[in-house]
């Protein structure tokens, strides 16, 4: 297993959100975490990259306990979180926004990252502020790329964004799961989900409650009306 | 005026202005990544001036020896910096972040009496520039050659600034780090030591302006809180975080004080803090600042931990001693008990707002001070009953806190802060200069309780009524509705606004209350001591409950007079025992800090609930 969460808990502040979350992912695959607003599923992704208080359980990359870690050193282990609100440096240009997260002798330098977006060139001297939220969407995935990620957190990247852009970033994700690279997709728009994950979690009040293909998920019509549905 | 003259006075600001420009710089980058209020930066700026002093005068190097002793001084104190951060600063960033600021405090204490210890009380005259010693005439007037080398090295150590800021990766990570600290980890980058690396620039930058002001001005103890004032108003109006807005404010500021002396001469310890004021009100967020990013969490960065209980019988039993034991305490013992009365209450009024509300004040001294000058003047002018005027105390100070809280409640976080110590200032700079009404430095004299209040046990059990009668009150304020409706505001804006509470309305409520409780303070603290000095409205009076409530925990009210208990004791004590007191409060606020990272009460709290 690349990735493995055993039994965790987190709190978010003083509030307890996840009350014993399994998950895994293998090497190469896609999973997608379903949820509604507020299911655990953000603080699933925090709770990895060590930015909220895991009080129980164990999270384990390739085996070894990120537990304790701080959060530049679980990223510099390889996993790399795009955060849901995309925290874009409105200050710094598109290409600054990007150094931020270079790390010398990998794979990902801003040439191969304006290959996969060139959107992003165009835009290489504006000040991250003025980008629109499809901009701001494929910069923020640009910057966590070059730190050089082989485990890709992503939280709900299709959030807030036009149906055309939304098709654009399937195509872009996709690209990265055909390079390799794990990918966590943490997701409400189960459409967009299905075009790109292998298999499906659903978390709600912050446990899991489903595990398996799409398949069985389409075919399980109350497990969609309880734990999806609005 | 003349032309000439005008161009003077220009001049000699730009040249001030260039030496706040280094030092506001330093103070504003570490807050801008780190979020530390640094209030150490001036005691850095003061350590450089006299080690650049001791080193010229030391090296063998003749004619170069001020050339060298200045970045060798400026260098040293950024490895001071170092030191600290690594040592002290890096085990209290996941407290609260006003306990790093307490941190900086205690330092502010140690390092000014370490200054008296290795340089002496005594001003010293530092040597000149060689070189650059003499004057050049400039439209008919003679100025300072030194003065115009430092106008152009102004714009040099701008220009690097904005090289390693635009030019570096380094830069980039900090103007990262400025807007989103934990983006800028979760791509990687180890925070901590982003932080030691601008906690080291930004103290060199303060040991550069130290050392540059040698040849200016003489050497004092007390360049350190005289610069610290100027350098927080010029980072404030400047915007935090913002290096070129702290270039510009310096200038704005630097002038205005070289014009302000002249126009203006009695006006002109007050002319920055008008300005900061006017910029403020306008400008919420400085000249060149941002608002800052929405909260991502709910709950405030001032309270973390839960609100804390102490058990009644707990507190009856202290009501009980207090009443019960003085009769039997040394006359002295009295004494000391009822400073800490009137610090406790007034420690209790300033957690109204900071605790509950939300708001940290700068400048709660003003309440304090107008309280008890309030009832000074009715003394003096009104030959008012002790009663009376010490009734008008609270009222005098509520009536203040209402006319300039009306403006503080504007604004936010170190915002607000910074306007409500530009209004003590205003405040003491009134006090100060208005010698026909207030005597100025003289202070009013003779300012005794009615007889029959006179004794100690007298005045003990009336100033008990008083400030225990005021923090009982503030407790009530504080779990009523009221209180909870701050609570809300302080916790989520947005929020408690959506369910339809008048934030500004309540916060300036809440100003109005602390103003009237510390104004009681102030009362019955005047008719303590018999007498009234300006003092009581300056910055360390301000900084006194800042540090009480700390100290006793934020998270209940009940922490003020344990704060306010354990501070004046340790004063009292240390004052007694050695004339470097200051050193030994400073390092018993640092162990204090290191031990009980959220406040006495915090920790204790926290072990009983483990």
């Amino acid at each position: 297993m690349m990735l493995e969460l055993r039994q965790v808990h987190a709190y978010y502040g003083r509030s307890h959100v996840l009350y014993g979350v399994d998950l895994a992912a293998r090497e190469g695959e896609v999973v997608s975490l379903l949820g509604r607003n507020g299911a655990g599923k953000t603080t699933t992704l925090k709770s990895i990259v060590g930015l909220v208080d895991v009080t129980g359980g164990e999270i384990l990359y390739e085996g070894r306990s990120l537990r304790g870690l701080r959060t530049h050193e679980i990223s510099r282990l390889g996993i790399g979180l795009v955060p849901e609100d995309r925290r874009i440096f409105g200050d710094l240009t598109v290409v600054e926004n990007l150094r931020v997260g270079e790390r010398p002798g990998g794979g990902w330098t801003v040439e191969r990252v304006f290959g996969l977006f060139p959107k992003l060139r165009e835009l290489g001297g504006q000040r991250g502020a003025s980008l629109s939220g499809g901009e701001q969407q494929m910069l923020t995935i640009a910057r966590t790329l070059m730190t050089n990620p082989r485990l890709l957190l992503l939280d709900e990247p299709s959030e807030g964004l036009a149906p055309v852009v939304v098709r654009a970033l399937a195509e872009n994700i996709a690209a990265l799961k055909g390079s390799g690279l794990t990918i966590l997709l943490s997701e409400q728009n189960v459409k967009f989900a299905r075009r790109l994950a292998d298999r499906a979690y659903i978390i709600e009040k912050g446990q899991i409650r489903f595990e398996g293909s799409f398949g069985h998920l389409d075919a399980n019509e109350s497990l969609r009306r309880a734990y999806l549905s609005v | 005026m003349s032309p000439s003259l005008i161009l003077i006075q220009l001049l000699s600001g730009l040249a001030h202005a260039m030496v706040l420009f280094l030092i506001a710089s330093g103070l504003s980058l570490i807050f801008g990544v780190t979020r530390i209020v640094n209030f150490a930066h001036g005691s850095f700026y003061m350590l450089a001036a006299y080690l650049t002093y001791t080193l010229t005068a030391t090296l063998p190097l003749g004619v170069a020896a001020f050339y060298v002793a200045v970045p060798l001084a400026a260098a040293s104190v950024g490895l001071a910096g170092l030191g600290v951060e690594v040592v002290l600063l890096r085990r209290v960033y996941r407290a609260p972040e006003l306990y790093q600021l307490l941190l900086t405090f205690a330092l502010v204490l140690v390092i000014a009496d370490g200054v008296k210890f290795f340089w002496g009380s005594e001003n010293l005259t530092g040597p000149a520039a060689p070189g650059l010693a003499g004057s050049v005439p400039v439209a008919g007037q003679l100025f300072p050659t030194y003065d115009l080398a430092l106008i152009a090295l102004g714009p040099l150590v701008a220009a690097a600034l904005w090289w390693l800021f635009y030019r570096t990766r380094w830069g980039v990570l900090i103007r990262a780090a400025t807007q989103d600290r934990e983006m800028v980890a979760v791509l990687g980058v180890d925070q901590a030591r982003l932080f030691t690396s601008v906690f080291v620039l930004g103290s060199f930058l303060a040991g550069l302006g130290g050392a540059l002001q040698v040849p200016r001005q003489a050497l004092t103890n007390v360049m350190d809180t005289s610069i610290i004032t100027e350098a927080f108003v010029v980072v404030v109006v400047g915007g935090m975080g913002s290096v070129p807005g702290a270039l510009l404010a310096a200038v704005v500021i630097g002038v205005i004080d070289a014009f302000g002396v002249l126009v203006l001469p009695r006006a002109s310890l007050v002319m920055m803090f008008v300005v900061m004021a006017v910029i403020l009100i306008v400008r919420p967020w400085g000249l060149l600042g941002r608002p800052p990013a929405q909260p991502r969490t709910a709950g405030g960065a001032i309270v973390t931990a839960s609100a804390l209980r102490v058990p009644r019988p707990w507190m009856a039993a202290v009501v009980a001693l207090l009443i019960v034991v003085p009769p039997v305490l040394p006359t002295f013992h009295v004494w000391v008990l009822v400073e800490i009365l009137a610090f406790a209450l007034f420690a209790a009024s300033l957690h109204l707002l900071m605790g509950t509300g939300g708001m940290v004040s700068f400048g709660h001294a003003a309440s304090f001070g107008l309280g008890a000058y309030g009832a000074a003047l009715c003394v003096t002018w009104a030959k008012a009953p002790m009663l009376v005027a010490l009734a008008a105390a609270p009222l005098a100070a509520a009536v203040c806190a209402a006319l300039y809280g009306y403006f503080c409640v504007r604004l936010s976080s170190i915002y607000f802060a910074m306007l409500t110590l530009a209004f003590a200032q205003i405040a003491f700079a009134i006090v100060h200069q208005w010698y026909d009404v207030t005597g100025g430095d003289n202070g009013l004299l003779g300012i005794w309780p009615a007889p029959w209040l006179a004794g100690p046990l007298a005045y003990y059990y009336l100033a008990l009524a008083s400030c225990g009668g005021g923090i009982a009150l503030l407790a009530l304020v504080e779990r009523a509705p009221f209180g909870l409706t701050l609570r809300a505001a302080r916790d989520h804006a947005p929020r408690a606004e959506t369910v339809g509470i008048n934030i500004r309305l309540h916060q300036w409520l809440a100003f109005i209350v602390a103003g009237f409780f510390g104004g009681l303070a102030g009362g019955t603290f005047v008719f303590l001591k018999g007498s009234v000095f300006p003092d009581y409205l300056a910055v360390p009076m301000s900084v006194e409950p800042l540090v009480m409530v700390l100290l006793g925990g934020v998270q209940a009210l009940a922490g003020a007079p344990v704060g306010a208990a354990v501070y004046k004791l340790l004063d009292t004590v240390a004052t007694r025992y050695t004339d470097y007191w200051q050193l030994v409060l400073g390092a018993i606020l640092i162990l204090l800090v290191l031990v009980f990272p959220r406040g006495i009460l915090g920790v204790v709290g926290d072990r009983r609930r483990a």
